[in-house]
């Protein structure tokens, strides 16, 4: 897993779809491993592929013209299911930033977790970058996580971003949560002992 | 100062606040099972260290297990590989697991209260996200992810940021026929599937109180298909009666103290809700879902809603979802043949269900064009199941009453929904795919799908109550 991001300039492929559930990102059938690796062979599987195995033509990731290390979705993404298999699915594939005007909560924090950053964007503004990237493919979108900014270098359309100072941190510099909590273990165990 | 339900609990938990930055929550217990932990176990390995309080996780096998022979080994390879790995880790880091062949095994949401594990007043996290189905006793308690899992294995403690506070009341009487399904379903589709994410939701009312312990759960089980963090219910004389008595809560003198504490666990009169939502519970019928994500429910007397009554923004996924269900806009969901029952998953496969389930069908026969599962949410309540003799009733009605596990509600074990099949479900979700490759899932309670078992078809069970 690639550590630390900062500014991330790519194409983007847009997938243009409302609400959609961690079943779809991967199903719970190719939740068997016991690593994290691979998973990006399966995401999207039952939109990706028809039952015999053959790629589906019409579903976006089966498109050459449209690549990218950014995944642009429509409201609510990630919901349902905590599995955060999504997110490694994700990053296996090779996004490193996901774009929506609405994300699930576990979803969000899973993506954190994995180096895998998710932007939130004002619902006209997503509306730009689907646009953008539909009518010309070979768009560039630009995230930079210490600005919080997101832009389309060639209409030079920004928005921002929200996330928190801590995590940010965090993705900037590498850093994972368990190293921090295991940094406090004295405190957590001073901690009990005064509950108990 | 006045307080909610979720801040005293919250505010007892914080070990710290960092700077502009997330709390340290301390975790009182932790549930893991066989599809969500073995990275997390990989990953303490790999960082050399081991699990900082094992006495509070409790592991289960449930999400993998075939639902029939359960003595054999399973049969497919993967799966059996990550329920051995469960296995393996649990004694090399020390944990109770309640595996394959334990008479405590079954889905972990049913076996966690069943066992009086789940308390009032408790931080309780899985990583899975019906966790929110123990925040009918009173707790915190919410679904995590894999490097989370790790997280608290690591160290019982996870980094949060505090949600915005949301209530949910539902006052009055339910109408005859109307379940606790009934009433997530009819919120859920009043607020939709995203309604209250970045919520934790309190459901309160009268209505509520007057639902049973296991009732209870159903609700809080669905939350998390609204969106929201965590959904709880103040606990109450209900809670502490279900509670007394079973094998892991406090027991003698220590209960009654405990019970002094618990007692103090709702929201003060003067406290703050960023959000309420009032409900009517005379306003409620059965529901049924018709789409492909849970907000999509109606009533059973009830259409699918026609294009023009979808706002512009959402024709394309509507449609998208009708094409998937194989449904027109406009018409009616009574009648429609059904060609599976699934009785069971962590929101309805508890003692209740299959009794309210048993005393329907009781001297009934199925329909010949479907097929009827009924899963057990655990050994225990096979076992009392059996005991009461609705196995009989089960048998008689040509129901197929299976062992416990998650079975038809994942399409991840051997139990799936073939495509195109149309299966009447009182589990949770109703995504493309979640019971197998192109099944399409209708989502209700155990009494419209018991209704839909006898007649073959999509029924309003008022009507033969
Ligand atoms: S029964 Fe279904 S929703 Fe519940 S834990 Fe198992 S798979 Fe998840």
């Amino acid at each position: 897993m690639s550590k630390s991001i900062n500014i991330i300039k790519s194409t983007a492929v847009p997938v243009n779809i409302e609400n959609v559930d961690t079943d779809q990102i991967i199903p719970a059938r190719f939740l068997k491993a016991t690593t994290r690796e691979g998973f990006g062979e399966n995401l999207f599987r039952d939109w990706r592929y028809n039952s015999d195995g053959q790629p589906k033509k019409d579903f976006i990731l089966n498109n050459p013209t449209y690549h990218g290390k950014i995944l642009v979705a429509a409201k609510n993404f990630g919901c349902g299911s905590s599995r955060e298999h999504a997110a490694w699915a994700i990053k296996d594939f090779g996004f490193d930033v996901v774009v929506s005007s609405f994300f699930a909560d576990i979803f969000k924090n899973n993506a954190l977790n994995n180096f895998l950053l998710p932007v939130t964007v004002g619902d006209d503004f997503l509306q730009k970058i689907f646009s953008a990237v539909e009518k010309n493919p070979e768009t560039e979108i630009e995230v930079s996580l210490e600005k919080q900014t997101i832009s389309i270098p060639e209409t030079g359309e920004q928005d921002r971003f929200d996330i928190n100072n801590y995590k940010k941190t965090c993705l900037l510099n590498g850093y994972d949560d368990i190293d921090y909590l295991l940094s406090i273990k004295n405190e957590i165990e001073k901690f009990e002992t005064s509950t108990n | 100062m006045a307080k909610t339900l979720f801040e005293k609990i919250w505010d007892t938990h914080v070990v710290k606040t960092i700077d502009g930055g997330p709390a340290v929550l301390y975790i009182d217990k932790h549930f893991i099972h066989e599809v969500t932990s073995p990275q997390a176990f990989a990953g303490l390995k790999k960082r050399g260290i081991s699990v900082f309080r094992p006495k509070q996780i409790v592991a289960t096998a449930d999400h993998n297990v075939p639902t029939i022979h359960q003595e054999l080994p399973i049969k497919e390879e993967l799966s059996r590989l990550q329920v051995d790995t469960l296995k393996k880790n649990c004694a090399e880091f020390g944990i109770e697991l309640y595996g394959l062949g334990h008479p405590f095994q079954g889905i972990v949401h049913v076996i966690g209260p069943e066992l009086g594990i789940t308390q009032p007043g408790m931080t309780i996290v899985c990583g899975d996200s019906h966790t929110s189905t123990h925040g009918a006793f009173g707790s915190i308690a919410f679904g995590i992810g894999t490097s989370e899992v790790e997280m608290v294995m690591a160290t019982q403690c996870l980094l949060q940021t505090k949600p915005k506070l949301m209530r949910i009341n539902v006052e009055g009487k339910l109408n005859n026929g109307v379940v606790s399904k009934d009433i997530i379903l009819y919120i859920i589709a009043q607020i939709s599937a995203a309604g209250a994410t970045g919520f934790a939701v309190e459901f309160a009312g009268s209505a509520i109180r007057a639902l049973s312990m296991e009732a209870r759960m159903t609700i809080c089980n669905m939350s998390i298909e609204m969106g929201a963090r965590c959904g709880m219910i103040a606990p109450d004389e209900t809670t502490f009666h279900y509670l007394k008595g079973r094998l892991f809560a406090p027991q003698g003198i220590n209960f009654d103290e405990k019970i002094a504490y618990w007692s103090t666990l709702y929201s003060d009169e003067a406290a703050k809700f960023d959000k309420e939502i009032n409900i009517n519970a005379a306003d409620i019928e059965p529901m049924i879902t018709y789409g492909t994500n849970p907000g999509m429910g109606i009533g059973v007397s009830g259409h699918v809603p026609e294009l023009s009554e979808i706002n512009e923004k959402e024709k394309p996924s509507f449609e998208k979802s009708l094409l998937y269900m194989g449904l027109q806009p406009g018409t009616n969901i009574k009648g429609k043949k059904v060609d599976y029952v699934f009785i069971g998953s962590c929101t309805n496969s508890r003692i209740e269900d299959l009794r309210m389930v048993a005393s329907f069908v009781k001297g009934k026969k199925k329909a010949d064009n479907v097929e009827v599962w009924v899963v057990p949410g655990s050994k225990q309540v096979e076992k009392q199941a059996i005991e009461e003799g609705i196995n009989k009733i089960f048998e008689e009605a040509g129901f197929n009453l299976r062992q416990p596990g998650c079975s038809a509600c994942l399409g991840m074990n051997e139990d799936k929904i073939p495509a195109g099949k149309y299966c009447i479900s009182t589990s949770n979700r109703n995504f493309e795919g979640r019971q197998g490759p192109n099944a399409r899932t209708m989502l209700a309670s155990p009494l419209t799908a018991a209704a839909a078992a006898i007649t073959g078809e999509v029924t309003d069970v008022r009507e033969l109550i």
